[in-house]
């Protein structure tokens, strides 16, 4: 595929953005800090690291993107609408009666979408079986499991890291966003997950950790994971920054499920092309 | 409270069973068996089917998996014990367009997973097959193995379809037939030496379709997996009473045949009696009554012969089957009372 062309990765990450935005204003609220959160690695997942066909969203040798999270599918369906899978006019849908956008991601309901993650904790052991599943079939499409700091206090997250060790999945890249907050709290606080890298090692695992707002370093990560030869699973662990790209958001307290004034969305779309232009 | 247990007093005219008899199989000494049909129905289901894999949580021994595993062992995956990730795994699996069948306890698959199975399997309409030993009171392990409530969670469960198969031959063409189910299947396994008994009856096992097992005027003995074997020896003990028993045999628990148990409680005024190898609350006994006051189809008088709805005590299974009033005598005994 030619990207000569294409908008940049930082491109593609704003539009991201805009579309979680726009799909936020519908309802008013949501899980928006995440998806603005995790934006840049979406972007670098979909236009740089995975193979897929915007076009045939089932094709066979599409790489297998799994949302553990389903309450980042307002992230997800920003991602799906960026790369084609989706419509853009599908975005006043979005959480509405009988829409393909439902608040939380269903395999069921949207094309793209490859499993229903809305009880967390199911992502990793689901991308088990199918790098398990792509190995019986002799295909070289990899498994990307997109999961959340919360979802490393779920016990089958470690069933599922300890046997992609045993299986040495090297199909499997698991990338876990690390945005420290979480229903309760400050994640480390409900839960401490720390040292992180040094759990995912200690279970057979290559490991990176980076900045998950750095476009490069995303980059880099995902090509290393892609490319060592090292017989293991694969976790890039993504340290990002809720609300990332909209100040005023960025420092707001309650940023799980971020309720969002009216007149709040075009001063969020303006900080986000501010930004961008700074 | 404490429910710490007093010693029971001892019975002088009662051999004490020793922990092998907890352990032990379900046929009597005289019954015919025939050994680890599920396994062995599974190898043959494999030769032509090569999608087929078997998966476990460090059980395949106890499953009856192991022949599975080792006729292709490269269609099967140890995945530890770890009943959750085992779920997930079949799911991923079976989203790449393979049919899994997963073996653990009844127990450990129903309370420990239910979330796994319903979000990861069944929502998704995956045809991944969850085939579990020691359903209901087979096992005087405790409550820790006794499934007995294992119907009563799954029956909850949209799409699931759940089998309860009597003995080895049910068993048998039981397998191929959830194989072709296009879902999600639960299946109650018998393991090692099982019973044989149906084959003396003109019976063929069919997803999803209850069968007249025998005829009989003044009761209907509608039952489900090996408590028909039960209800059959509680047809005979009865005959020598001059009581005629009907036995109807259930082994799809969801769907239930509905129309076969309606013309059969309809077809003529008789006691019914639902026996089943599972608590009281929610299994095939209440699906039978809720089906029955639905449709108006009400018989003269209906019964449940199943487990209490407590944590059962640990012990010999003959034992516990004497106790919770599930063997032969104790049905034949519980049926003549209520004919009075």
């Amino acid at each position: 595929m030619s990207r000569a062309n294409a908008p940049s990765l930082a491109e593609r990450a704003r539009n991201i953005r805009r579309h979680a935005l726009r799909m936020g204003e519908v309802q008013g609220q949501g899980y928006i800090a995440q998806a603005l959160g995790i934006a840049d690695v979406l972007a670098v997942a979909w236009f740089h690291a995975l193979r897929h066909r915007p076009e045939d969203p089932e094709w066979e040798g599409r790489d297998r993107f799994l949302l553990s999270i389903g309450h980042y599918a307002i992230a997800f369906y920003a991602g799906l609408i960026e790369a084609g899978v989706i419509p853009e006019s599908e975005i006043e849908t979005y959480g509405t009666d009988d829409s393909r956008l439902p608040m939380s991601g269903m395999a069921a309901y949207t094309p793209g979408m490859e499993m229903s993650g809305g009880s967390l904790g199911l992502g990793l052991g689901i991308a088990v079986g199918r790098c398990l599943g792509l190995k019986r079939k002799g295909s070289d499409s990899i498994v990307l499991n997109l999961m959340s700091d919360g979802e490393l206090d779920e016990g089958p997250t470690w069933e599922a890291a300890m046997s992609a060790g045993h299986y040495q999945l090297n199909n499997l890249i698991c990338l876990v966003d690390v945005n420290r907050m979480q229903a309760d709290g400050v994640s480390t606080g409900v839960l401490n997950f720390e040292p992180l890298a040094d759990k995912w090692a200690a279970f057979g695992w290559h490991v990176q950790r980076v900045d998950g707002n750095d476009i490069p370093a995303l980059v880099a990560a995902f090509d290393a994971a892609r490319n060592t030869p090292e017989p293991k699973p694969r976790v890039i662990i993504c340290d990002t920054k809720m609300a990332k790209g909209v100040p005023f958001l960025e420092t707001r307290e309650k940023s799980h499920f971020l309720r969002v004034e009216a007149h709040e969305w075009a001063l969020a779309l303006a900080a986000l092309d501010a930004g961008e232009r700074a | 409270m404490s429910r710490k247990k007093q010693m029971a007093a001892a019975d002088p005219n009662r051999p004490r069973l020793t922990t092998s008899a907890m352990i032990a199989s379900l046929a009597g000494e005289d019954q015919r068996t025939s050994p680890a049909p599920f396994g062995r129905a599974l190898v043959e289901l494999g030769r032509t089917r090569p999608e087929i894999l078997g998966l476990t949580a460090d059980l395949a021994k106890y499953t009856d998996l192991h022949i599975f595993a080792q006729a292709y062992p490269d269609r099967f995956y140890q995945m530890g014990m770890a009943e959750q990730l085992l779920m997930l795994a079949a799911a991923g699996l079976a989203h790449e367009g393979f049919v899994p069948f997963v073996t653990t306890y009844a127990a450990f698959a129903s309370r420990r997973t239910f979330d796994f199975i319903s979000q990861g399997i069944a929502e998704e309409g995956l045809p991944v097959k969850i085939c579990c030993a020691l359903p209901g009171l087979t096992t005087g392990y405790g409550p820790s193995h006794q499934a007995t409530e294992d119907l009563a969670i799954f029956r909850g469960m949209p799409d699931l379809v759940i089998v309860d198969p009597c003995d080895a031959l049910d068993i048998e063409q039981a397998v191929p037939q959830i194989a072709a189910h296009d879902g999600p299947v639960y299946m109650r396994l018998l393991r090692g030496n099982v019973p044989m008994v149906l084959d003396e009856y003109d019976y063929r096992f069919e997803l999803g379709r209850a069968k007249l097992l025998r005829d009989g005027a003044d009761v209907l003995l509608i039952s489900s997996g090996f408590m028909t074997m039960r209800a059959l020896e509680t047809a005979k003990l009865l005959a020598a009473d001059q009581v005629d028993v009907a036995v109807l045999h259930c082994p799809t628990i969801k769907p239930l045949d509905t129309a076969t148990l309606l013309h059969e409680v309809g077809r003529k005024p008789r006691l019914t009696v639902v026996a089943e190898n599972h608590s009281v609350i929610g299994g095939l006994g209440e699906a039978v009554a809720a089906l029955l006051l639905n449709e108006g189809t009400i018989p003269p008088r209906f019964r449940q012969i199943a487990l209490p709805d407590a944590f059962l005590d640990a012990g010999a299974l003959p034992t516990l089957h004497e106790r919770y009033g599930i063997s032969a005598e104790a049905m034949a005994g519980r049926i003549k009372g209520w004919l009075g």
